[in-house]
């Protein structure tokens, strides 16, 4: 799996504010990035703009050297991403969340959704409502896709929230085999992440000087 | 472990997804039901009993009752996966967004437009309608809410992310309401007068055949620019 995506010169403003400019980055097969930077410095807007959500201000992000907005069905099928929300409905159980979340990527799975509840540690709820679940298991739901993604570039915005030490560890584990393998992980987190080579973009050195807030503003 | 079914992959699985989801938060669902048996009821206590008065009234008021019985809980079509983060699942997925959205919004009228259609003679029963107009009722009734239901979700997906967007949702979609509402209620009043329903009939199921293809994409698009924010 050979991947490389790269940051080209993007901006992004967020209510006429710009958040940060001029950020480029570039990242080759197996590159584990965490965007770090203070509450409200636009990591989750980076990741959201990253995965095409929304639009950069000014540049372009290069997904295998072509710009994503020029073919979006073909980079959404090498992306996944979850949100910091996470995208689990309490009226169906855990298998029924797994089934629709997967549905959405037809790309054949390499691993069964039981083989993956294994691996999130939910095989005994399969079939239980997700509302009667705890947050960290829900959330354990939706982490339960990486074990059936065959994307190559995952986007993960502060996946460690509420999973437990152990499911941490087994966490790290998976990013870094995807790694290894030649993916990309771009992801975000307040918990201190031990990962091995993992690189760090600090958006606080791509803010706008005060100069630019004033010609903008 | 329930057994998985492998064949159901792709954007239907959205429709078995919402469709559980409907019928496990049925109290939410049978809202509409219940409104529009409620206000029908009414209607003669309110107006008086003469069966004349009634069956002038009625092919008016079965049609606006179901417009708004359809309009009622329309404006959470799309909220709670715009909270939970579906949407942004949705709009990642390499299934088409217009497709999905088309299952969501056919979910959506199985469960209010349809039953709402299939009530509607009982409740023209209860306003004494006379009976040339039942057919007209039902037939009309069928494309009519599709279309109320397609054009409604526009005005979802546009409010999507507004905190109280029921009004700003009515207001919108309210003037493509009327040419429906005026077509479907003349078809029936037609139909009672004597007259054939056909033209009226054959207005809606092109209104809807426009609809199918014109608000898929519009609705998609509409997410994009509200999730874009």
């Amino acid at each position: 799996m050979l991947a490389s995506l790269s940051f080209n010169n993007i901006s992004c403003e967020r209510d006429e504010r710009i958040l940060f400019n001029n950020l480029s980055y570039e990242c080759k097969s197996g590159t584990l990035l965490q965007v770090v930077g203070f509450n409200g410095a636009g990591k989750t807007t980076l990741l959201h703009t990253l995965c095409g959500l929304r639009q950069p201000a000014t540049g372009q992000i290069l997904w295998q050297a072509q710009d994503i907005s020029l073919n979006p069905q073909l980079f959404k099928q090498s992306l996944f991403f979850l949100g910091h929300q996470t995208p689990v409905k309490g009226h169906l159980t855990v298998t029924e969340n797994i089934q629709w979340l997967r549905s959405l990527h037809p790309a054949p799975s390499y691993t069964s959704i039981q083989q993956a509840l294994i691996e999130v540690d939910l095989l005994a709820y399969a079939d239980t409502h997700c509302h009667q679940l705890s947050a960290g298991q829900r959330r354990r739901v939706a982490l339960s896709q990486l074990y059936l993604t065959q994307a190559s570039l995952w986007v993960l915005d502060e996946p460690f929230t509420s999973i437990d030490k152990a499911g941490v560890a087994k966490l790290a584990q998976r990013l870094q085999q995807h790694t290894e393998r030649g993916g990309i992980v771009v992801l975000t987190s307040h918990q201190p992440v031990e990962l091995e080579h993992l690189q760090s973009l600090d958006l606080s050195r791509y803010q706008p000087s005060l100069e630019e807030h004033i010609a903008h503003g | 472990m329930a057994e998985l079914n492998e064949a159901n992959t792709g954007a239907g699985a959205i429709l078995s997804r919402d469709m559980r989801l409907i019928w496990r938060h049925r109290s939410d669902i049978v809202n509409p039901v219940i409104f529009y048996l409620i206000g029908i009821t009414m209607l003669p206590l309110a107006i008086g009993t003469s069966k004349q008065l009634l069956g002038t009234v009625a092919p008016g008021m079965l049609w606006i009752m179901a417009m708004l019985a359809t309009l009622l809980s329309l404006d959470a079509l799309f909220r709670t996966d715009f909270e939970d983060g579906s949407l942004a699942q949705f709009q990642l997925s390499s299934q088409p967004l217009y497709l999905i959205v088309l299952y969501k919004v056919l979910a959506y009228w199985l469960s209010t437009g349809l039953p709402l259609t299939l009530m509607a003679p009982m409740l023209g029963l209860m306003l004494s309608l006379p009976a040339d107009g039942y057919w007209a009722l039902l037939l009309t009734l069928l494309p009519g809410t599709a279309i109320l239901t397609l054009v409604g979700a526009l005005g979802a997906a546009l409010t999507v992310c507004l905190r109280s967007g029921g009004l700003v949702m009515t207001l919108i979609i309210m003037p493509l309401y009327l040419p429906v509402l005026i077509i479907g209620s003349s078809a029936v009043s037609s139909a009672v007068a004597g007259f054939g329903f056909d033209r009226e009939l054959a207005l809606l199921i092109a209104g809807l055949a426009i609809a199918l293809i014109v608000m898929p994409p519009a609705i998609a698009g509409a997410l994009k620019i509200s999730t874009n924010q």
